[in-house]
Formats: structure tokens, C-alpha cells, sequence
């Protein structure tokens, strides 16, 4: 293997991984831009999606078709944990809204643990994605094909969205001025909700990747995801959906990296080092890359 | 029945602290009435009651013969009532011309609205030039001016300014008035706070008078230039 092999390898690695961290971070962003949310909750849309593909493809549906089905969860979950938890704490403060979503998340994890038993069931990989790609001496998976793949997709569908369309325009305003959102006259209750089926669907989508990729489905698959997520979105700017993306892909970056850079006596204390790199983004860049201090919202 | 803004002993807490008590008046369809008074008087709180942003705990609020305390903002918005915040709150993050679209976010037709943003970038041109720029990278005035305009481009049928005027530079002031005046003219319902009294007064049909959450006076513009207590409180006599 060449240098240069070496450095594409790493990078697709790095890309691959960050492309599920930035579809993942990005519900977290928008929810956290409007209601100062954080939604630790958005880890178990992974999780249920992930459970409804298995059992769609159980009950012989075809994989594609599943796979929609399975997003198509992500999304209503996310609205009725809107509609259900999450709009009648609207405007409490902040650590009311932080513990109602470890209250979500307690909630769905043990009846996904009751309702799933507990054991880790196989991800039923699809023959398309489950092949190995060779270019030189660089090596590409199915699935690395499609985490590449499906995050283009989204990330320029989003664009679009939040730049073309009134209801993007709308999220944008939301999340940077909440009371002149409502003296323009934008309905806010369709705007949250919107956010919250967008990013929840982007979350399953990430998450039938973090499956495929783990190859393993279990209730309790999404904590460390929205975790790293949770960091992508801090490194990015809390409440930018652009610093979520550009958040999730220098934390993948920075993983690969790691991985690559330390002992090998060290590379299992990999997500210490993560965190320790956060802690220093956090010193010089307060707000995050592309975030905003506080004050400005006012 | 006439687009007429009525608030009948219009009472306000916030936290407890009584921030209006018992408020009551009256905008006419096309009249400029003017709502004057020092810091704090309950100027500010009036206008986000009748905006739907706070509740009010006793009185009515009525437009049009419509009953507004129980909307939410976006449904007043709806009814053509548009409150230009203190403040300006401008999205500074959006471009200007996002701004401006958001102004008519309720709108569907396409046609009126392109009319209506040629309309206000007529009014100020300073914004014509800045369509593509961030909202935050504009002056003070432009601000003021990007805040008044995106209020018109939902095309109001009664417009509530708070403090228009606030901390801009002598001759944008005097931009900002002839503006309001011009929009006056043109048969815009208009409810103006301002603390500039004289030159509000100066281009309003009536006016009223807030102290510490209470009309302590009102009448037209010659009968409250003639008051000799509001000039000496409010005109600086």
C-alpha cells in the first residue's frame, strides 16, 4: 500500500463515519436551535428504526422497502415525542426539557427491552450493500459506499430545504430569534414540528448505517451515537445545523486519525483523547466553530 | 364592521408585578395615534399584548369586532395585525431578502408579494442595494429600516411600531418619520410608541398618555400639544 493509498484509505474511513455522525447530529442541531433542547432521546430513533427494519424484513418485506418503512418510524416517532413529551414543557427551562429527555429515552429503552427482549439480534444486510470494493490497495465497503452516498443525498436535499423553501427559511428563524419568529407570523407548532420529523428521519437513516455497520441491533444501540453526536453538534455550534455537519465530519476525521496516530496500547482509550480535543476546541471556540454566543439570541 | 383596534381595561402581570392596569383605547381604521409616556410605563407591554405575546390577566382585546386574547401570534399576524418589535429583532443570520420574504411568510399570492417588496425597497433604498448581505451586517438605520420593512411585507392592516426611532442617528430619525408619515398618508392603520413625543405627536391624529400602566391622558394631537403637564413631562418644555 502506497502513502497515498494510505491517506485516501483513511480519509474514506474518516468520511464513512462522519457521514452518519453529521445525519445524526443534525436533528439534535435543529431541535436545540429552536426549544434549547437537547434531545437525548434522538439516539432511540436509531434504535427503533433499526428494530422495524428487522422485523419488516422478517415478515418478508423487501430490504428497500423496509429501509423506508424504518425511516418512515424515525419520523413519526419523532413527532409524537414532539406532540407527546416535548410540547407541553415548551419554554421551561432548560433543565426541565434536558430531563424530560432522559425521561424519553429511559421510557423507550426499557419498553424496547421489554417489548424486544434485551439480546443483540443480527442486522439482516441486504447482498448489495454487504460486498467489498477494491481500488488499488484501497478498500471500500457496501455499506461505506452507502453512508457516502445517502449523506450527499440528504445533506444537499437539506440545503435545499432550509435555503429555498419557506419552512426552512422559517426553522433558520426560529432558531436565531424566537420572538420575532412569531411577530413575522411563522407558526411555530409546524415549524417544531417539522424539525423534529426531519431530523428524526435523518436519524434513521444514520442509524439502519450504524447498524449495518456494528452489524448489531440491541435497545441500547443508541446511546453511544447520540453521544458522539451530541459532541459533533457542541464542536459545530449548538443550534447550527452547518456546524453539526461540519461538527460530525471533523469527528470522524479526528477518530480515524487517532486511531491511526496513537499506541496501540492506547488506541482502546480512543474516545478519552476525542473528548480531549473537544475540551480544547471548547477553550479557544467557546460557542463551537460556527456557533454564536449566547447573547446575540436574544 | 371597520378594522377598528380596541383595548378595554387591558390589565397585565408580569410575575406577579402588575405591568398594566386597566388599559383601554382605541385605533380607528387609517388614524395614527401615537402612545407616549417614560421608560417603563407599560408602552412596550401593550404592544405585545395586542401582538399576542404576553396575555393579558383581565380586559379584552378586540379587532375588527374579533376577540384577540385567545389567538396565538401567528393567528393574529393572520388577521393583519403586525407588530415591529423594539429592538428591531431582525434575523441577523438571514440575508435581507430572507428577512423580507419572512415578513410575508403568511402570503400566497406570489404576485402581491413580489408588488409589495418593490414597494418597500422603494421606500428604502439603502435595502434594494443589500438584498444578498446578512441582516447583521447592516448600520443601525438599515436595521430599523430592514425591521419596518419586512412589517409591510405582510402587508398590515394596522402597523404597531415600538420605538422606531430608538438610537439611530439624528437624520436617519428624520428618514424613519417621513416614512411613517408617507405610510399614514397612504392609509396604513398605524399605533406608533415612541419616547420622541414631540416629533410623534408631530405627525399622529391622537395620541395617548401611559403612566405606570394607566391612560392618565389622551386626546388629539392639538389638545395634547396644548397639555401644558405633557409638555412639561414628555415634550420638554
Amino acid at each position: 500500500m502506497t502513502l497515498a493509498e494510505l491517506w485516501v484509505q483513511q480519509l474514506l474511513n474518516a468520511v464513512s463515519i462522519g457521514s452518519m455522525y453529521a445525519l445524526l447530529a443534525i436533528g439534535l442541531a435543529m431541535v436545540f436551535g429552536i426549544l434549547r433542547l437537547i434531545n437525548f432521546a434522538h439516539g432511540d430513533l436509531l434504535m427503533v428504526g433499526a428494530y422495524v427494519l428487522i422485523y419488516a424484513v422478517a415478515a418478508g418485506i423487501p430490504f428497500w422497502v423496509a429501509f423506508l418503512l424504518s425511516v418512515a418510524a424515525a419520523a413519526l416517532l419523532g413527532v409524537l415525542m414532539e406532540r407527546l413529551a416535548y410540547r407541553p414543557v415548551r419554554g421551561q427551562h432548560e433543565v426541565v426539557l434536558l430531563l424530560t429527555s432522559f425521561g424519553v429515552t429511559m421510557l423507550l429503552e426499557n419498553s424496547a427491552i421489554l417489548a424486544f427482549s434485551p439480546r443483540t439480534r443480527p442486522f439482516p444486510l441486504p447482498e448489495a450493500l454487504s460486498g467489498v470494493y477494491h481500488v488499488g490497495h484501497v478498500v471500500m465497503s457496501g455499506i461505506d459506499l452507502a453512508a457516502l452516498a445517502s449523506a450527499l443525498v440528504l445533506l444537499v436535499g437539506l440545503n435545499l430545504v432550509v435555503t429555498r423553501t419557506k419552512l426552512g427559511v422559517s426553522m433558520r428563524a426560529a432558531a436565531e430569534d424566537l420572538t420575532a419568529a412569531h411577530l413575522v407570523g411563522i407558526h411555530l407548532d409546524r415549524v417544531v414540528l417539522a424539525a423534529f420529523a426531519i431530523g428524526s428521519a435523518l436519524a434513521g437513516v444514520a442509524g439502519l448505517l450504524w447498524a449495518a455497520k456494528s452489524g448489531r441491533v440491541e435497545p441500547l444501540m443508541g446511546f453511544t451515537p447520540v453521544l458522539k453526536a451530541f459532541v459533533a453538534t457542541v464542536i459545530g455550534g449548538l443550534g447550527s445545523i452547518g456546524g453539526a455537519v461540519l461538527g460530525g465530519y471533523l469527528l470522524g476525521l479526528a477518530e480515524v486519525a487517532l486511531q491511526a496516530v496513537l499506541p496501540p496500547g492506547l488506541t482502546g482509550y480512543r474516545d478519552g483523547f476525542v473528548f480531549i480535543l473537544l475540551i480544547l476546541v471548547l477553550l479557544v471556540r467557546p460557542h463551537g466553530l460556527l456557533g454564536k454566543a449566547e447573547g446575540d439570541r436574544v | 364592521m371597520t378594522a377598528e383596534l380596541v383595548l378595554e381595561d387591558v390589565h397585565v402581570d408580569y410575575g406577579g408585578v402588575a405591568a398594566l392596569k386597566g388599559v383601554s383605547l382605541s385605533v380607528r381604521e387609517g388614524e395614527l395615534v401615537c402612545l407616549l409616556g417614560a421608560n417603563g410605563a407599560g408602552k412596550s407591554t401593550t404592544l405585545r399584548t395586542i401582538s399576542g405575546l404576553v396575555r393579558p390577566r383581565r380586559g379584552e382585546v378586540r379587532f375588527a369586532g374579533e376577540r384577540l386574547q385567545a389567538l396565538s401570534p401567528y393567528q393574529i399576524v393572520a388577521r393583519g395585525i403586525v407588530h415591529c418589535p423594539e429592538g428591531r429583532h431582525i434575523f441577523g443570520g438571514l440575508t435581507v431578502q430572507e428577512n423580507l420574504m419572512l415578513g410575508a411568510v403568511q402570503r400566497r399570492d406570489a404576485a402581491g408579494v413580489r408588488r409589495d417588496l418593490d414597494w418597500v425597497l422603494a421606500l428604502f433604498p439603502d435595502l434594494a442595494q443589500r438584498l444578498k448581505q446578512r441582516g447583521a451586517t447592516l448600520s443601525g438605520g438599515q436595521q430599523q429600516m430592514l425591521a419596518i420593512a419586512r412589517a409591510l411585507m405582510a402587508r398590515p392592516r394596522i402597523l404597531l411600531l415600538d420605538e422606531p426611532s430608538l438610537g439611530l442617528a439624528p437624520v436617519v430619525v428624520q428618514t424613519i418619520f417621513r416614512v411613517i408619515r408617507d405610510l399614514h398618508r397612504q392609509g396604513t392603520t398605524i399605533l406608533l410608541v415612541e419616547q420622541n413625543a414631540r416629533q410623534a405627536l408631530a405627525i399622529a391624529d391622537r395620541g395617548y398618555v401611559l403612566e405606570s400602566g394607566r391612560i392618565v391622558s389622551s386626546g388629539t394631537r392639538a389638545e395634547l400639544e396644548a397639555d401644558v403637564q405633557i409638555e412639561k413631562a414628555y415634550l420638554g418644555a
